[in-house]
Parts: C-alpha cells; sequence; structure tokens
C-alpha cells in the first residue's frame, strides 16, 4: 500500500495515519510478548524444573520484582498443580523432543514456576488485548481495514457502527493492559531472568551492522529521512558504533541470488529491488537429502545487503538507532536496563541484547499507544473524518508510468516494498521481507548473514540438543514459514550447523 | 457433546494444505449439523487456543507423515497423537504440539483428539494439491464427515 501511495504521491488523512499507527503498535505489543513467552521462554525457563519450586518462596520473588496482582502462594501452588498432572499425564509426547532438564538451563525452580505461570497469562491477555484489531482492523491476523489511500473504517461520533467515542473507550482499556502486563510482567520478567544468563551478553552477536527504516510517522507531511519525523527514527549502524546513525539511502539496497535459488542475467551482481527478478532455478538435491552444497546455490532467500553489507534488523537494530539519535524514552530505557544488569552498552550486541531490545521497544511502544489513540479522539472531535484519500481511486488518473518504495517496520524487522505501474498495471513487484536481511544465505563476496555471524562459535554443551543455537536463532524472530530449514523437529539439521563450524 | 473440526497446514505448500482443502469442501457441502464447528486454522498456531474451550472432540485434519505411500488416508486417536505431533515435517509444526501443550496447561484439552490425514507427496510452494492426493480429497472429506457425526445424537 505504502509502495502504491509512494508511487501515486499520496498523502493519507490524519486519522488513517492515526489508526495505521494505532494498528501497528498494538501488533508490536502483542507479536513481542507472544514471541518471548511463547516462543523463546522455554529457551530459558524449564518447565519440569517448575515441579521442585516452593509456591511460597515463587510468590516473594513475584513480589519483590513486582506488584503484579497474580503472586499470592496458592496461585502459583495452582500452575505448578497443572504442571504436575501435565507431566504425569505422560503426555509430553511432542515435548519429549524438548530441552528439559539441560545443564544450560539455570535458572532456579521458582523462576521456573514464575515463568511458566506468566506464559500462560500472556496467552489470555494476547487474546484479549487484541481485540483492538478487531475494532480497528476487523478480524485478526489479517485486517481487513487498509487500502491505497487511507483506511477503510468508518470514523463517525454519531454512527454506532463507526469509530466512535464508545470505541475509542474500548480501545483506552485494552491499551491500558497492554502495557499494565508489560510495565508488570513483561519488563520485570527479562529483568529477573536476564542476571541468570549474562553470558549471553557476550555471545550470539550477529554483523555488528544494523538497518532501520524507521516507522510510525508523527505527523501528516513527516519526512521519513527528518530526524525526529517518525516515532522509531529511520537510519543505519556501520561496526557496532553507535556515536553516529548515518542516514538510509534505499538506493544501496540489492539482493544477490548467488547463492539463491533463483537466476538473474549474472548470478554475481546484486539487483536493485526496482529492478529485482524473483526466477526460481532449483540447483539442489532431490530431496529428502542429507546436506546441501554450500559451494552453489542452497537457499531459497535471496540475499538482501545494504552497500553491499549484510544488516542485522529487527527489535535490537531498532532500539540501537533510536538510543544513538537520542530517543528520550529509548534513551531512558536502555540506560535503565543496563544499570539493573550492570552491563556495558556493548552486552547489547548479543542474544541477550536482542531479548531485551525486543521488551523496550514493547514498553515503549505501550506508553505511546494511549497518546496517539487521544490524538485521534482529538482530531475527530474537530470534526476530521476524513480516513481516505479518494483523489487517485480511478486508475484514470495516474500516470502512464510510476514506481514507489513502500517501506515499514515489522515487528520482526524492516520490511520493504517496491512496485513498478506502467499503463495502470503492476509491472513489477519485489518484497525485500526482515528474515531474508537477517537469516540470508551468503553473497557474491562470501559474506555470512546476521544469523551465521551469531551463531559461529557458540558452546554446546550437548550436541545432541543444541539448546544453545535456538537461543541465539529464536532472538532473531525468525519468519517460521520462511526458516523451517532451521527450525527442524528433530534438531537434526541444527546440529549440522554446529558441526559444520 | 461439541465436535470441532479443524484443518491445519500451509496452503501455499501444496499438500501440507491438504487440511485447508479439505475444510474448503466441507464448508461448500455444509452438511454438517450446528455443534459441529468447522474451522480453517491454517498456519495459526497458538492464536487457535481459544477455539478449544468447551470442545469435547478435537478432530484434526492434516497431512500427516507416515511410511505409507503418498495419498494413503490415516487416522490417528489419542495414543498415537503424540507421536503424529513429533513426527510432522511442516512450517506450522511448532504450531499445533505449543497448541495442544498449552491447550492442557490450560486444563482446556478436548478429551478426545483425533487426527485425520493424508501422507503428502508434495511440499513444494504450490496452491494445487498433487494429483494422488487431489484424488484422495474426496474420500477424506468423507471420513470426516462421518467421524464428525459419531459424536451427533
Amino acid at each position: 500500500m505504502r509502495a502504491v501511495e509512494d508511487a501515486l504521491k499520496i498523502k493519507i488523512p490524519t486519522n488513517a495515519r492515526l489508526i495505521r499507527n494505532i494498528i501497528e503498535g498494538i501488533q508490536y505489543i502483542q507479536d513481542h510478548v507472544v514471541h518471548f513467552y511463547h516462543l523463546h521462554a522455554l529457551d530459558w525457563v524449564d518447565i519440569t524444573s517448575a515441579l521442585k519450586a516452593d509456591p511460597e518462596a515463587t510468590a516473594k520473588l513475584a513480589q519483590s520484582i513486582s506488584d503484579w496482582k497474580y503472586s499470592s502462594p496458592t496461585y502459583f501452588q495452582g500452575v505448578q498443580n497443572r504442571i504436575k498432572t501435565f507431566v504425569n499425564s505422560g503426555q509430553l509426547g511432542p515435548f519429549a523432543n524438548a530441552y528439559w532438564g539441560h545443564s544450560a538451563y539455570k535458572l532456579p525452580p521458582e523462576a521456573n514456576l514464575m515463568g511458566v505461570a506468566h506464559y500462560l497469562e500472556a496467552l489470555d491477555w494476547q487474546r484479549e488485548v487484541i481485540k483492538a484489531h478487531a475494532i480497528l482492523g476487523a478480524k485478526n491476523p489479517h485486517l481487513q481495514t487498509y487500502l491505497v489511500g487511507g483506511m477503510a473504517v468508518p470514523v463517525d461520533p454519531n454512527s454506532q457502527a463507526a469509530i466512535n467515542a464508545d470505541k475509542i473507550g474500548q480501545l483506552l482499556g485494552y491499551f491500558a493492559k497492554a502495557r499494565e502486563f508489560v510495565e508488570k510482567v513483561y519488563l520485570p520478567d527479562v529483568l529477573a531472568v536476564a542476571p541468570f544468563y549474562l553470558e549471553w551478553g557476550g555471545m550470539g552477536e550477529g554483523c555488528g551492522n544494523f538497518l532501520s527504516y524507521g516507522d510510525f510517522p508523527l505527523m501528516d507531511d513527516a519526512n521519513p529521512d527528518k530526524a525526529g519525523d517518525l516515532f522509531i527514527p529511520r537510519g543505519i549502524i556501520l561496526n557496532r558504533d553507535i556515536s553516529k546513525v548515518l542516514p538510509l539511502d534505499s538506493q544501496k539496497i540489492s539482493e544477490y541470488v548467488t547463492h539463491s535459488w533463483y537466476s538473474y542475467g549474472d548470478d554475481k551482481q546484486g539487483k536493485h529491488p526496482y529492478d529485482g527478478e524473483t526466477k526460481p532455478n532449483y540447483t539442489g538435491p532431490k530431496p529428502p537429502y542429507e546436506y546441501l552444497n554450500t559451494e552453489g546455490k542452497y537457499s531459497w532467500l535471496k540475499a538482501p545487503r545494504y552497500d553491499n553489507k549484510p544488516m542485522e534488523v529487527g527489535p535490537l537494530a531498532r532500539m540501537l538507532i533510536a538510543y544513538a539519535s537520542g530517543h528520550p524514552r529509548v534513551k531512558f530505557y536502555v540506560n535503565t536496563v543496563l544499570a539493573k544488569l550492570n552491563v556495558p552498552v556493548t552486552a547489547l550486541f548479543s542474544t541477550l541484547g536482542r531479548t531485551a531490545a525486543r521488551c523496550i521497544e514493547t514498553m515503549v511502544i505501550a506508553e505511546q499507544l494511549e497518546t496517539w489513540t487521544k490524538e485521534l479522539a482529538e482530531n475527530i472531535a474537530w470534526g476530521d473524518l476524513r480516513i481516505h484519500e479518494n483523489v487517485h481511486w480511478e486508475p484514470s488518473t495516474w500516470p502512464a508510468e510510476a514506481k514507489g518504495w513502500g517501506w515499514t517496520e515489522a515487528p520482526r524487522g524492516a520490511l520493504g516494498h517496491w512496485v513498478q505501474i506502467k499503463d495502470g498495471k503492476i509491472a513489477n513487484y519485489q518484497a525485500v521481507v526482515p528474515s531474508t536481511w537477517n537469516g540470508s544465505p551468503r553473497d557474491a563476496q562470501d559474506q555470512p548473514s546476521p544469523y551465521e555471524s551469531a551463531l559461529v562459535g557458540t558452546p554446546i554443551a550437548d550436541p545432541k540438543k543444541p539448546l544453545e543455537i535456538l537461543r541465539t536463532v529464536h532472538s532473531f524472530d525468525p519468519c517460521m514459514a520462511c526458516a523451517v530449514h532451521v527450525l527442524d523437529p528433530n534438531g537434526e539439521e541444527i546440529v549440522r550447523v554446529k558441526v559444520s563450524e | 457433546m461439541k465436535t470441532l473440526v479443524l484443518g491445519v497446514g500451509n496452503y501455499l505448500l501444496s499438500d501440507d494444505g491438504v487440511g485447508v482443502h479439505a475444510i474448503q469442501r466441507l464448508l461448500e457441502q455444509n452438511c454438517l449439523p450446528e455443534e459441529v464447528q468447522v474451522i480453517d486454522g491454517g498456519t495459526l498456531g497458538l492464536d487457535l487456543l481459544y477455539l478449544l474451550e468447551g470442545v469435547d472432540r478435537l478432530i484434526l485434519v492434516d497431512a500427516v507423515k507416515t511410511s505409507f505411500p503418498p495419498g494413503t488416508l490415516v487416522r490417528l486417536d489419542n495414543e498415537q497423537v503424540p507421536a503424529y505431533l513429533s513426527l510432522k515435517v511442516s512450517p506450522h509444526e511448532i504450531g499445533v504440539p505449543e497448541l495442544l501443550m498449552a491447550a492442557q496447561l490450560r486444563d482446556i484439552a478436548p478429551p478426545e483428539i483425533v487426527v485425520l490425514g493424508i501422507q503428502p507427496e508434495s511440499l513444494e510452494t504450490s496452491v494445487e494439491l498433487s494429483p494422488c492426493v487431489a484424488a484422495s480429497l474426496e474420500q477424506l472429506v468423507k471420513q470426516v464427515t462421518t467421524e464428525a457425526m459419531r459424536g451427533v445424537a
């Protein structure tokens, strides 16, 4: 959408801008919490150890880190009973492959029990707060209300079926709940668990280069390249030098297929997404196979590069760029977390840093949602009910040729779409997605991706149970559908990653 | 008794999407009674959790990897379910096991779980089923219907 809006020079109305920010903001919060508790937590929290916890001591621990309402001994006893029933039922079946009891688990039983309790609470919480998407997007997770030029949500204080004062009130209710959970559960949990895993503040660094397209325009005529116009700033950090944020030049983005199952005329040259091509060319062995030849083509992902360098994208990239740009709230939370854990800023270049950055970002966005929602309410109260720019709706109004770049920061990282329009039709469309930045194969210069760099040198206590590999891979929040070959259920391919190094 | 027929799989990966194809057929035929809920779960994973609340019988429709030839219909019930889950090779493998674990930890796991599926042939990128799986789809849909009707008075 933004690609087409860029191509046709469409400026969306204030209400549409704010609603997009709000939808994306609550998506960040839900996505990050679900990622932490449901995809990443069990890399650090051992469910079976929770059985040994003393509910009394668990309650003390929980009360010492936060004033969250669910923290009584009876409550934790109840959770422990449920875990007992689950483990004793023998239904651990699918999780027999999990790494319970692994020596790399370091938390005391009480912290494990608290972690499992919050894992379960987060399930109910996320279901509740994402109802905001139903109000603004009609449906979750596939929102139905986005359209070129604005949004398809009626705004009308006098209609029951539109965004009105009631709906705004409901939204504020969800956002208060969202913020409370992040403030009282997520952030305290990260701060409570991290001290047991501080060595992960020195492991799992990616390539040291970071990219953010920035997102959340703060005004209708926001210039994304101008500092302060986007809530999450745009920029580049090279060689872990956070003393300066370099401007982003989208012309420097290119994608290589040297080691990808696609063909360009010349596979050694990168292509800018405007001129991008996606011609599949599978040269690998017929599955099932044991190994792929990494000298040749070996991946379905292309290799995006910026100025011919690999770049890490995602919450860590965004928070570093915001921190280095002097974003007040990001600075505040980064400094608070570093001080609490008593680690230097360089500890952010790590697996733990990625996990902490995701939490900090969630907190910063959770604080901001109320502001945007109130701005929306005020704008509507002023009598501005515009939600869509329809001047460019008819293709007859379009130029014969146009091209546009749609940029956004998805929760897991920089996402760009490039469109070329000719005679009212799409002539070329290319998407460069976050997991390809982070998990690409090598490029023409044989440079590894952030995943690959991050895994080199990871110590593995038990090669058959590479829990340590999962910690780092999961810290990037990989897109499952793209990265299925990394997440083999038996961990076998993951073992191979380790062996090949 | 409440029965939920839940098709899971990635529609974009040919036979991996057979569960979703089956659900589409069931919804078109529209011949199941109201107490049987029919849902296309796609690759949603944990987002499906609330759908399990109050369900007595869960019928999961999915591509199931076995040692049988492609297109073979597979039926697994309670004790065999964990085995099915740990054998799964598809992008949503993270989702379904986690879904059932979370359901158990929250005491909402359906007392009865049946998996009905087909041995896939192809997991290539395509929205079409491979010919031999497509040929078995009708049979699978019939089996799901029979299974779903077992619980209806």
